[in-house]
């Protein structure tokens, strides 16, 4: 008997059927894969799981008993426990604070007092079983991001989880911390807790999962043993045709659009961030910058973008506008950021797209603007991007992710500039709209445009680029040509590890 | 140079901390509710009313202490006011703290004009004499500094181990931290974020109150228009500079109270300055405190952020 089973669950939101008629089962001892794109409905299923929602209809059982939670409470004390892909961690208190946050049983019997010590003890025991290592007297901020997740996942295993659920749990982490989690999630399910992984990635589930289950628009498109799969056919189920990756041609580099030597800049903390980094971008080329999250890229890219300052070293863009307003239009910047800094979300698509040339032709003048202009570009825009949308009026905080990234990129790649910045071009788009974005900067760098592209994903900087550059902790660990280096490789030096190898890019 | 040592003896040290006592009560409701991610602002109109509540309380009842309890009360159901307008209804903390000081200053002046009458607005009212404690008191030095106070002055003293023993070692600490952290995190595990920052706002209030009530009863034994004169804002620096310890917050409170004391003595010895110069020194000081640690100070997290449930 499984230890979960949903049944025809189905959710409707108004105007949309999150989950229609879904089944889902996980035995104990089973590492359970839910794929699907975004919006096809995981996250919803799982929230009816873990009593944040109650679906329409349907039932669950849990152990062979119906169950219906109605706040996480009840799931937590059912045995089921949540790693959210935003850590719910409070940052100044300790390890063991954290895990024990809520819970009557964290006093010493008796006493007001907190008994942190014996806490600290079984702590310090579920992590030696299942390789969890943590030090659990350190405070939850100075911990990097795969440790804070092994706090996560001991909180849930400390509350008696038998069932884990990890929402996207790879997203934050550097390879090798990949390959870490993959071995606790074995050792989980060899001890008999059945685990719910939840990811849009395939190679990745085709490597941790027993089984696999695929959701495309809210319906169940298959459960599929994972040694009886291939990345190919669960392509096909999520996004329900095949997927054809784009060929990139080989470059014909011009004349060189950025000359980075020795860079150095600091972060809102004040804290060095790119520490003496150097390279140089080309017409008609991409580079890549690979590297897990938060390793200065964001300062780098805003550097160059004239939004931070240069603490340090020199940083030129040759041909292009000498003043910094002229400079702002020849550079395209993809924000990390769509919703904090790539678009106004009140505003509407035409605001947001005559955002960056409001006040020179064919929009206005310094003074008015030319509000039918704006609107008929973005109905192009709309148009040539295939943006899915009723209308130029529209809030951009209407569109799903993948179309705001596209009203992005017709704004930035709109006015023609010679170098654009891509940061994270698409973070939480699904497979479709991926594919787009890809194209698209594909085409733009065949027709002569330098593109900075910086991306956490290695299977879209591998895809992508021309030449590579990996940055740790702010320094470029080495630059290597796509053709000549693997993954492997690659993801060593996303770690900080430089094998001489890796650092002349003559790796096999 | 003679004349400024002059101003050191015992009785200094003994106003300084009679002084810092109102300034104590009202910081540790203000860390207690800013922990929680509330910022109250309204301190300062809380301690107004709690002033003017305990003269009121004191004189109908006949007792300092049950007057004293009166402006506790009444610090708490203003506190309640503001945690409605800013945790259920999810109002602007600052808005809301702005509302109640403006409230605080005209309600109070008005209710002791129509309860007092206009001649007899400053009645002096039963009010707190010093404790000597046993022993203690006869201390040389010491004894007359520390142990020849009000009984409201240990109180305050007390609540600063209290607090920081409920705030650093208890189930309840964590959760107050949580819920001025990370609100989401902490109602991921089962606690109530708003329910959390309602009993530490209240509480903040009655802490705060207790601050008004002793400037009524304990210091001045009647009660003055505008007579808190800022000292609600005043603990939101000491907190600020205390960084939302207990521990650092009194150590800023003493500094307060030392400015303050000075300032009293400098005009009761007749420093050859202008005595409205020697008025404005505390507040100067707590400028002068904030521009050398405030930029650098970092609160809780999710402070003055409204807390909605998904």
């Amino acid at each position: 008997m499984p230890l979960l089973r949903m049944e025809r669950i189905t959710k409707t939101f108004p105007g949309v059927v999150a989950n229609d008629r879904v089944d889902f089962a996980v035995d104990r001892g089973e590492i359970h894969a839910l794929l699907g794109e975004n919006g096809s409905g995981k996250t919803t299923l799982m929230n009816a799981l873990y009593g944040l929602h109650r679906p329409d209809s349907g039932r669950m059982l849990l152990d062979g008993e119906e169950v219906g939670f109605t706040s996480p409470i009840d799931a937590i004390a059912a045995g089921i426990g949540m790693v959210h892909q935003h850590f719910m961690l409070v940052p100044p208190l300790t390890v063991v604070e954290n895990i024990v946050l809520g819970l009557k049983t964290a006093n010493a019997r008796g006493s007001p007092l907190l008994d942190l010590r014996t806490a600290a003890a079984r702590i310090r025991e579920l992590a030696a079983a299942h390789g969890l290592d943590i030090d659990t007297d350190a405070q939850v901020w100075q911990l990097p991001v795969g440790a804070q997740q092994r706090v996560e996942i001991l909180k849930a295993l400390y509350r008696d989880a038998d069932l884990l659920i990890l929402d996207e749990p790879t997203a934050v982490l550097a390879p090798s911390e990949v390959e870490h989690l993959i071995g606790v999630l074995r050792s989980l399910a060899a001890s008999g807790k059945a685990i719910i992984f939840i990811s849009h990635k395939l190679n990745e589930v085709m490597e941790v999962a027993d089984r696999i289950s695929v959701l495309r628009g809210g319906r169940l498109a298959g459960t599929v043993a994972a040694a009886e799969t291939d990345p190919s056919e669960l392509a096909r189920l999520m996004v329900g045709r095949d997927i054809v990756p784009p060929r990139r041609r080989s470059s014909r580099p011009g004349a060189p659009v950025l000359w980075i030597e020795d860079l150095s800049v600091r972060d809102d903390r004040g804290l060095r961030a790119v520490d003496g980094v150097g390279f140089s971008l080309f017409e008609g080329e991409i580079l890549g910058i690979a590297g897990v999250d938060g390793n200065g890229q964001k300062e780098l890219t805003e550097a160059i973008a004239g939004v931070r300052a240069v603490e340090d070293g020199r940083l030129d863009l040759p041909g292009l506008a000498p003043s910094r307003g002229a400079r702002f239009r020849d550079i395209g910047h993809v924000t990390e950021d769509r919703h904090q800094t790539g678009l106004l979300m009140s505003f509407r698509l035409w605001e947001n797209l005559a955002l960056k040339s409001s006040g020179r032709p064919p929009f206005g003048s310094p003074f008015w603007l030319r509000v039918g202009a704006m609107r008929d570009a973005t109905v192009r825009a709309i148009e040539t991007f295939s943006i899915k949308a009723p209308g130029p009026d529209i809030p951009a905080s209407v569109l799903s992710g993948g179309n705001q990234q596209k009203l992005v990129l017709a704004r930035e790649l709109g006015l023609g500039p010679k170098l654009l910045l891509a940061a994270q071009p698409t973070r939480g788009l699904d497979v479709g709209a991926t594919e787009y974005v890809h194209r698209r900067l594909l085409a733009a760098r065949d027709d002569g445009m330098a593109i900075l592209l910086v991306s956490t994903e290695l299977d879209e900087i591998l895809a992508l680029s021309d030449r590579i550059l990996v940055m740790y902790e702010g320094r470029a660990m080495g630059q290597v040509n796509a053709d000549e280096v693997t993954r492997e490789t690659i993801g060593l030096m996303m770690s900080g590890i430089a094998s001489r190898e890796a650092a002349t890019g003559s790796a096999s | 140079m003679e004349m400024f040592f002059g101003l050191l003896d015992p009785d200094y040290f003994a106003a300084t901390i009679r002084l810092a006592t109102p300034l104590l009560f009202a910081t540790l409701g203000g860390i207690l509710n800013e922990r929680a991610g509330i910022i109250n602002i309204g301190l300062e109109g809380t301690m107004l009313m709690a002033a003017l509540t305990g003269v009121f309380g004191a004189w109908f009842i006949g007792s300092p202490w049950l007057g004293f309890a009166c402006g506790v009360v009444a610090g708490a159901l203003v506190a309640w006011i503001h945690a409605f307008v800013s945790i259920s209804l999810g109002a602007n903390q600052i808005v809301s703290g702005t509302a109640i000081n403006l409230l605080g200053l005209g309600l109070s002046s008005f209710l002791i004009r129509i309860v007092f009458g206009l001649k007899e607005q400053q009645r002096v009212v039963p009010h707190f004499d010093l404790v000597s404690l046993p022993l203690l008191a006869d201390l040389p030095l010491l004894g007359p500094v520390l142990f020849h106070q009000h009984a409201l002055v240990y109180v305050a003293f007390l609540l600063v181990p209290v607090l920081w023993v409920i705030l650093y070692r208890t189930r309840w600490g964590l959760m107050i931290t949580a819920a001025g952290e990370h609100p989401h995190a902490a109602s991921s595990v089962g606690i109530d974020p708003l329910r959390v920052r309602y009993a530490c706002t209240v509480l903040s209030g009655a802490l705060a109150g207790a601050g008004g009530a002793f400037l009524s009863l304990g210091q001045l034994h009647f009660f003055q228009d505008e007579m808190v004169a800022g000292r609600g804002f005043i603990a939101l620096a000491a907190l600020i500079f205390g960084r939302w310890n207990p521990v650092g917050g009194m150590i800023a409170c003493l500094i307060f109270g030392a400015a303050d004391a000075l300032q009293f003595r400098g005009q009761a010895v007749g420093l050859a300055i202008p005595h409205q110069f020697m008025l404005m020194f505390p507040y100067v000081l707590t400028l002068a405190i904030l521009i050398v640690v405030g930029g650098k100070s970092q609160g809780p997290a999710a402070i003055g952020i409204p807390y909605r449930r998904n």
